[in-house]
Order: structure tokens, then sequence, then C-alpha cells
């Protein structure tokens, strides 16, 4: 096979340099994946202390610690933050990682282009956050960058554009990697269908990120030359449509959400069949279920939009067209749930951690289907229960399956294995925390509380406290994560090939930690047909 | 060596093969130009084609209105600045009958103090309702320019269509008045 | 001085839960949505708790099968796997069409509730509105009443970083502003909402019309509020549109048909001359908005050209 021969051609050196050198020049997937996932803890932390700034200003009414165009900032730059620096690059980082030992290959397909994809993001973000100290402040028109509000932007605006273009390239690439990976590079004797299910959602999710970054990067560019080059394209004085950008965004923005979640039922797919030891539910139902999600994704974007006035036909399509998602979540929930079904349950840190994102990402998909309802929507859109919808489907959903994941393979990646009692006082920290602050929020919306605001009426106090307390908790209790790692990472006692007695999959064929080169020899039709027991 | 030379060979071709798709996609948006007028003079989008369609439309409206149904067409305007220049419908309503061609008025006046160009841009609402609303002469279809000072009467003529849904009785048409000076000054 | 502040904050966590048991006339630890003052507020309402009795029986089921699972197959109870149950194309059929179903029935009184709040006929009286950065212009089509509605005063001293004023001791904070927009009960009115900026969104939740206010173009609403609801009813700005866009609240006085006809008079009658006089400024005053916002006088906005 023509990939043996260019592997062997530069991977020459069986240990790698030391010192930054072998971070800044390396090609193997597995110190890429790390590169990724301490970039994304970084960013989950300066995010997370952004959303600790917005708590902390929305703990009791009256304008206490920041000025309101300050706070606009906070929100702006943690969701971008969360979303483009903390989410994605962790997604990005376990499937460098993982797809190279799940589908039996040596490395990734483009090396070189992984870690080039890789070290733009540390440049992106530089860009995003110096934006704090330049003229005008940061980005403060929302993640979204409506326009006309972020054209009103100062100095950060083309610098925040550019980020954007860079992180959009660095997820091209990688998407691309990963598509090429798994098409060409699986062992004989892997076929589709005999994928682990985390590495056939980061399929789809890798051709959903190629297909809708681009239309990201387009409309961002339009924005740069309506400010720039005095272009129309979302002013109505040249005959633009500010509206416009609002489609082009959310053409991109609603397949986005799913990049964000479909690696994340991969998780979960993973974690609860082997605790609860027995095969996944419905494996193939559950593909079938991803890929209908995905192309869903594709044909309900202007629900984000029912209050932009949208002709009664439009609202209708998007409304029922945004319905028909609840079958293949339902579908994936149910195939969940039947797979505890006469299981043989033990509850390790990420088995815990992928049941809390089964309870939570649920009732983050009840409030999805009462927002799908569009009549209703115009009293929830723009509110605190669209805040809380999107919080409770990515903290607890995304967040939550993130970590499964890493206390799912830390074992494997580090050699040893982590204190079981420390992951299990961060996850029931978490879990209880993430619902004081997320749930009451619920309320809030109802109530009338509109999102984005820095300072809100006194009949809002109560919930509004109760959400900070739970805020400064979950923030709080996050710190224990990189301690357990580092932890974890300096010693232990030492973990076995086999880390976990029900798993199944080639990623456990290998010995603990993981040798720096893997599948040089792809594995052996044994240790496929025992890894593939899904 | 022999596969070394051979994968030399593959990556010189690969990188010559991808050369040419770039090359192909600059020529494509090139070609876009050519490829659209066609398009257009296929499918009528485009300006000459929209011309002289309103004034077969206007030929069929005169023939037929429907007497029976009457319209509220309410005017309404707005400026993006404060200030620099008057602008207002010279009626508030009318009563159409769809099918039928009326004119309406609007009074601009020039504050700025200085010889301008401006562009107004109509709007209609409910938006659905915009595409029984036609306009066969308009102050909108081209930039408007201004003395000092001056002020003008600014005349469209417009009716609505008779297949206008009966769930639609009342139509507002606005229009925002941009000064063209001050838009491009202000890039 | 921030940890005195937030020493201060936790001892008035423990004030606040100890007050908290007292009624107050604001809906503190308000759990849901209001039912609102209009026929299509309430028809939204009953939609909103239709969905989500739906969602509480689903999540009964979902979440019950998934805790007994949890309870009944521990391994520490010595509950041994049944490898062999990986798929059962009866229950994966049942699963699909029940929400397939479910969906059905939501989706038909849905459909009839958008289908009701597009029917914008025979409205009796026009509204214009337009958004500014931060503050809410309203316009009497045909009697060329405008007013200017911004923030009151006390909420706006209240407001800045570091007053030192308690918001619990300005009435309405942030929810109040110096002149209402006065709407009458029983009619059908319409809204034309635009902007003049940003993108803004013009939202009231007891009438459930949420609306963007779109620099360049019209958007279309309309409401019947109730003959009996006359009354104060607030709303916020719903679209992020800049620095203030938490303070540029909505507030309508509903008042009876007749008591409309005569506020519109006097005001146009304050307003007319006015505009003969200076057509630019010139600020008239007029009769307080309602008996609640009777400390602020109402001034007659400056005219638009």
């Amino acid at each position: 096979m023509a990939y043996t021969e260019t592997v062997d051609a530069h991977d020459h050196h069986d240990h790698p340099p030391a010192g930054i050198w072998r971070w800044l020049s390396t090609t193997n997937h597995k110190d890429i994946g790390t590169l990724y996932l301490v970039f994304s803890g970084i960013m989950f932390f300066v995010g997370g202390a952004m959303a600790m700034v917005i708590r902390l200003e929305l703990f009791k009414p009256g304008m206490q610690f920041v000025d309101p165009a300050f706070f606009n900032s906070m929100t702006t730059v943690h969701g971008l933050a969360m979303i483009f620096g903390a989410v994605m690059p962790a997604w990005v980082g376990l499937a460098n990682w993982m797809i190279p030992l799940q589908v039996g290959a040596p490395d990734m397909a483009l090396p070189r282009m992984n870690n080039f994809s890789f070290w733009l993001l540390p440049f992106a973000f530089t860009l995003l956050l110096i934006g704090f100290f330049v003229p005008g402040g940061a980005p403060a028109g929302g993640w979204t960058l409506y326009p006309p509000l972020v054209l009103q932007g100062g100095d950060s605006f083309p610098m925040a554009i550019f980020a954007i273009h860079l992180m959009g390239a660095s997820s091209i690439m990688g998407a691309i990697n990963v598509i090429v990976t798994i098409m060409n590079m699986r062992a004989p004797g892997i076929t589709l269908l005999r994928m682990p299910l985390f590495v056939w959602t980061w399929l789809i999710t890798a051709y959903l990120l190629i297909l809708v970054m681009p239309v990201l990067a387009g409309s961002v560019t339009m924005l740069l030359t309506d400010h720039f080059f005095g272009t129309s394209f979302f002013s109505a004085s040249g005959g633009g449509d500010p509206v416009m950008f609002q489609h082009i965004f959310w053409f991109f923005g609603h397949p986005e959400v799913y990049i964000l979640i479909l690696p994340a039922f991969g998780i979960v797919s993973e974690v609860i069949p082997t605790f609860s030891r027995k095969p996944l539910f419905g494996y193939e139902a559950m593909v079938y279920a991803t890929a209908s999600i995905a192309f869903l994704s594709f044909i309900v974007w202007a629900h984000h939009m029912f209050t932009v006035g949208m002709p009664l036909a439009g609202e209708l399509f998007f409304m029922l067209s945004t319905m028909l998602i609840a079958i293949p979540t339902g579908v994936k929930v149910f195939n969940w749930t039947a797979t505890m079904w006469r299981g043989s349950l033990s509850f390790e840190p990420p088995m815990l951690f992928a049941l809390a994102f089964l309870f939570l990402f649920t009732i983050g998909g009840f409030s999805g289907l009462m927002l799908a309802i569009a009549p209703a929507d115009f009293q929830y859109q723009d509110t605190y229960f669209v805040v809380a919808h999107f919080h409770y489907v990515l903290v607890p959903g995304a967040i939550f399956s993130i970590m499964a994941g890493v206390y799912y393979w830390l074992p494997k990646w580090t050699g040893h294995l982590y204190s079981m009692a420390l992951g299990k006082w961060h996850f029931w920290l978490s879990a209880i925390f993430v619902n004081v602050l997320f749930f009451p929020q619920h309320f809030l919306g109802l109530a009338g509380m509109p999102r984005r605001i820095p300072d809100y009426a006194t009949q809002f106090a109560d919930w509004n406290m109760v959400s900070s307390l739970g805020g400064f908790g979950f923030g709080l209790s996050q710190l224990l994560f990189p301690i357990l790692i580092w932890k974890c990472v300096r010693g232990g006692e030492k973990a076995p090939a086999q880390v976990w007695e029900g798993a199944h999959g080639l990623e456990w064929e290998v010995p603990s930690p993981a040798p720096y080169h893997t599948w040089q020899d792809p594995p052996s039709e044994a240790q496929i047909a025992h890894g593939a027991e899904h | 060596m022999n596969a070394g030379e051979e994968l030399r060979r593959a990556n010189r071709s690969l990188t010559a093969k991808l050369l040419l798709c770039v090359a192909g996609s600059a020529l494509f948006g090139f070609a876009l130009v050519p490829l659209y007028r066609v398009l257009c003079e296929i499918t009528g989008i485009g300006d000459q084609q929209t011309l002289r369609s309103a004034v077969q439309v206007r030929e069929v409206a005169q023939q037929g209105t429907d007497m029976t149904r009457t319209v509220t067409v309410e005017f309404m305007t707005s400026l993006p600045t404060v200030g620099n220049w008057q602008f207002r419908p010279a009626q508030e309503t009318m009563a159409v009958h769809p099918g039928k061609l009326y004119e309406a008025h609007f009074i601009a006046r020039n504050l700025t103090g200085h010889d301008t160009v401006a562009q107004a841009i109509p709007n209609i609402a409910p938006s659905q309702a915009a595409s029984w609303f036609h306009k066969t002469e308009c102050f909108c279809f081209s930039p408007q320019s201004f003395k000092k000072g001056e002020e003008r009467v600014l005349p469209v003529r417009f009716f609505v269509d008779r297949a206008l849904p009966g769930n639609l009785d009342r139509l507002t048409l606005s229009y925002t008045f941009y000064d063209l000076s001050t838009h491009v000054a202000a890039r | 001085m921030k940890m005195k502040k937030s020493g201060l904050l936790l001892s008035g966590l423990a004030a606040a839960l100890l007050t908290m048991v007292a009624p107050t006339a604001q809906a503190a630890w308000a759990l849901n949505m209001t039912q609102g003052i209009s026929a299509i507020s309430r028809n939204i309402y009953s939609l909103h708790m239709m969905v989500f009795w739906v969602c509480v029986v689903l999540a009964v089921l979902v979440f019950g099968v998934m805790i007994y699972s949890l309870v009944r197959f521990r391994k520490s109870q010595g509950a041994v796997p049944d490898t062999s149950l990986v798929h059962n194309t009866k229950a994966e059929i049942i699963w699909t069409a029940i929400p397939i179903a479910i969906l059905v029935v939501m989706a038909v009184p849905a459909t009839r509730t958008l289908i009701e709040t597009d029917d914008a006929t025979k409205t009796e009286l026009t509204i214009r509105v337009t958004g500014y950065q931060w503050k809410w212009g309203y316009e009497y089509v045909g009697s060329g009443v405008t007013v200017l509605s911004t923030l009151d005063r006390d909420s706006n001293f209240a407001r800045q970083l570091g007053s030192g004023i308690d918001p619990n001791s300005v009435p309405n904070y942030l929810l109040n502003v110096d002149h209402a927009l006065v709407v009458p009960a029983d009619t059908k009115v319409r809204l034309l909402i635009s902007a003049q900026d940003v993108i803004h969104s013009w939202w009231v939740p007891a009438l459930a019309i949420k609306k963007d206010a779109i620099p360049g173009f019209v958007n279309e609403a309309w409401f019947k509020i109730d003959a009996a609801n006359t009354g104060l009813f607030r709303g916020q700005c719903a679209e992020l549109c800049g620095r203030d866009h938490g303070f540029m609240p909505i507030v309508i006085d509903v008042r009876s048909k007749a008591d409309f006809e005569a506020w519109l008079r006097t005001q146009k009658a304050l307003q007319q001359p006015a505009d003969a006089a200076a057509p630019a400024a010139a600020p008239a005053t007029a009769a307080p908005a309602s008996a609640a916002n009777a400390a602020a006088t109402v001034r007659a906005a400056p005219a638009r050209s």
C-alpha cells in the first residue's frame, strides 16, 4: 500500500526531539492530539473566566463591576472562545489521538498539514484576544456578528474577522485530514460498518465542517468588504439586506452546532456500552440517525430567525423541519437507554459523565423541541430560555462528553490510572452545579428576561443570584480537572492495555501508554475481531 | 530508491493537476460574467427585460381593474440621519383598486447645505406583498440630484396586482432616503 | 474593595432569603410565561403549556426507564449482561413511529396559531415603531402624533456603574420609560416596525409580540387587546443593539377606546402648533401619560421631518 512507504519516508526517528522543538515541529498524531487538547483546556478556562465575569455582574441588579460595553465583549468573546477555542479543538484533539488508533492506522493521513492546522489556532486566538487592548475594545456585537451592529466595532473588528478566517482554515484542514484518514487508512478488515461510532460521527462531522466553514468565511469576508471597501451586501442603503447575513450565518451556524455535538454522540456511544458490558444497541440505526441529523441540519437554519419577519410559508417550513430533528435524536436516546437495559452497569467517571450527558442533553432536547414551535418561539427568542437551552446541550452535552472521553482514554494516553475518587468529586460537583447554574435560566427566560443584558429588572434578581452561585460553583469545580490530569500524567498505578473491563476497540489492543508509533503493522485478524465487537 | 523517485514523480504530477485546478477556478470566475449574461437573458432576470415587461404590465393593468376590491396603501418615509433632509409623503394613504395604475408623490428637501445626490430605497410591508406591488415608474429607480436647499416633488407610479392574496387589505410603501455623498464619505 | 463588596453580597443573599417570604408586588421567583392580554397571547401561552406537558410526560417515561435500568442492572448487585440484546426491529419501529405521531399532534395547533398571527387584515390603527440606539420612537400614522420613549431618569441614574443607588428602591427598575406608548384596548392595532441604526427587536411579553426592527426594512405585527385589560405592560429590546441594549425598555399604556381618542386629540393639539412654530425641536408639555407615570410629565417628542 502506498501509505506504508510515505510513512516510512519521514518517520525514521523513533524518538522525538526534546524540548519545545518537538512540539513545534511534530507530525505525530498523538503529539498533535495532545497539543489540541491542552490548547482546548486553556481556552476552556479563558472562556470560563469570562463567564465568571458575566455571572458576577449578573449576581444582583445594578451595575457593580463592569461597563456595559465590556460586558458585551465578555458575552461575545466567551461565545467565540468556547465554540472555536474550547469545544472544536477538543474534538479535533480527540480525533487526532483516537481515530488512527481505532482504525488501525499508523498516523493521520496528512501529518504536516496536521501540524499546520494546529499551529494556526494559537495565532488566531491571540489575534482575537488582543482585541481587548486595541481602541474600541474587543468585539462586542455577539458571537453571531450581526450587521449593522458588528460594523460599529473598533479596531478589533478586522482582527476578529481574520481570527475567524484562521480558525476556519484550521478546521477545514483538520476535517480534510480526518476524512482522508478514515477513507484511506483503515486497516484491512475494518469496513465502514465495523468502525467505532466515534469514528463514524467524526466522519460525518468532518463533512459538515468542509461544507459550512467556507460559508462562514464568505459571510465574514462580506462584512469586511462592507466595512472597508464600500460594498453594501448587508446595508439597505446600497440595496443590501442585513437579514441576508443572518441567513448566511445560520446556514453555517446550525450545522456548526451539530459539529459541536455529533462527536459527543460518538463518545457516549463508546462509553455507555463499555460500562454496561454490552454491545451498543442498534449500531446501524445510530449511524443512520447521525447521518439524518447531519442532513436535517442544513434545512432548519432559519429557526434561529423566527422573529425577523419571514413570510408564513417560511416560518411553517422551518418549524416543521426543525421538529423532525426530534426523531433521529429520539432514536439515539432510546438506543443508549436500550444499551443499558439488561446490562451490567458500573459507574466509573467516564460512565458518570456519559450518563449526565444522557439525562441533561435530553432536557436540552426537550427545550429545543419547545423552541421549534414558531409561535411560542416569539416568546422564547432572544431570552434566557434560549441561553438555558443551548447551554444544556453544550455544557452537559458537548463538554461533559469531552470529559467522558478524556476520563475514558486518559489511562491509555498516560499509562497511569487516575484517582477515581477525585474524578467522582469532579463529576458530582460539576453535575450538581451545572443544573444550579442553567436550570433557573429557563425560568428567567419565561419570565421575560432578554439575553445579553448586563443588568436586569428587580423581579429577575432571585433566580439570577441562584444561577450565579451555581456558576461560581461550576467554575471552581472545573479546577479539579487539570489537577487530576496533571497527577495522572506525573504518575500513578500502571494502567493495563485493557483499561476497562468491558471495553472493545483497537485502541485497547495497544499497550498503555500508547507507544509513540502504533499500528506500524496493521492489526491482526484476531485483534480486529476482538476489537470490532461493538 | 526507485520507490522514492516514483513518489516524487507522483507528487509532481499531483501538484501540476492542483495548479491546473486553481487556474481553472480563476478562469471560471471570469467566465461567469458572460455566463450570467446568458442566464439572465434566458430567465428574464435583468434590467432591460424588467423595464420592457413593466410597460407590458401597465397595459395589462389598465385593461382589468377590480372595482369590487379596495386595498389601502400607506406611504411612509424614513431618514437614516436626523436634520439634513426633509422627506415626507404628499399623501398619507390611498384607497386603490387592484389592477389600476395610480400615482403618488413624495416631497424631499435638501438641507445638507450643499449640492448632493440621494437614493431612495423602497420597501413593502408586509414583505410577502412585495410580489404583488408593481412600480412602473419610480424616483427610486435612480439616484436623485439635489441643489443646495432644493425642494422637489418625486413621483411614483404603481399598481397592485389583481392576484393579491385576499388576506391582505393594507400595504405600506416606505422609502428610506440615503444621502449618497455621506454614504460614500462614511466609508 | 471588591472583597468587601462580595462580602456584602453574601450577607445580602441571607437577607434576600429572609425577605423572600414577604409578598412583593413584583413576580419574584417567577417560573412561567405570562398569559398576556390578547387572544393571540393566550393561544401562544396554551401552545407553550401543551408542548411543555408533552415534554414532561416524555421526560417522565424516558428518565423513568433510564433510572430503572441504572438501579436494576447494577454490576454491584450482580447483574449479568445480556450481550445478545443488540437489535430489535419491532422496538425500533415503535420508538420512531410514536415520536412522529406526537410531533404531528403538536404541529397542528402550532400551525393554526401561526396562521392566525399572520392575518393582519381589518386593522383600525397603525402605529409606526422605530428603534434607535437606545430608545424607541412611535408615530401614530394619520394623526402625526409622535412619542419618543427612553429609559426613565430614576432607572438611568441607578444603573450607572457604581451609582450606589439600590435598584430595589427604584420602582420598575429598568422597565420604566419617560413616555409610554399609549394604545387603545379592543382595537386591532397594526405596528410597522423599523430601525434607524442597527437591528433592535420590539418585545412586549404580554402581547406575545417580538418582531425585529431592521434598518431600511419595515416589519409588520398586530395585536388586539381585550377591552378589560387596560393598564401598563412592560417589555424590552430583545436583540443585542450595542452598549445600552439592556436599557431601552418598552412600556405600553393600554386605555379604553374613548380614553385613547381623547389622549390622541390632546396630543395632536399640543404637537401641531409646535410643529408649525419650530419644526425641528421645541418640546411641549402635556398631561401625564398615566396615573402610574404621574411623576414624569409627557413632553411631546420632537417632530420628525
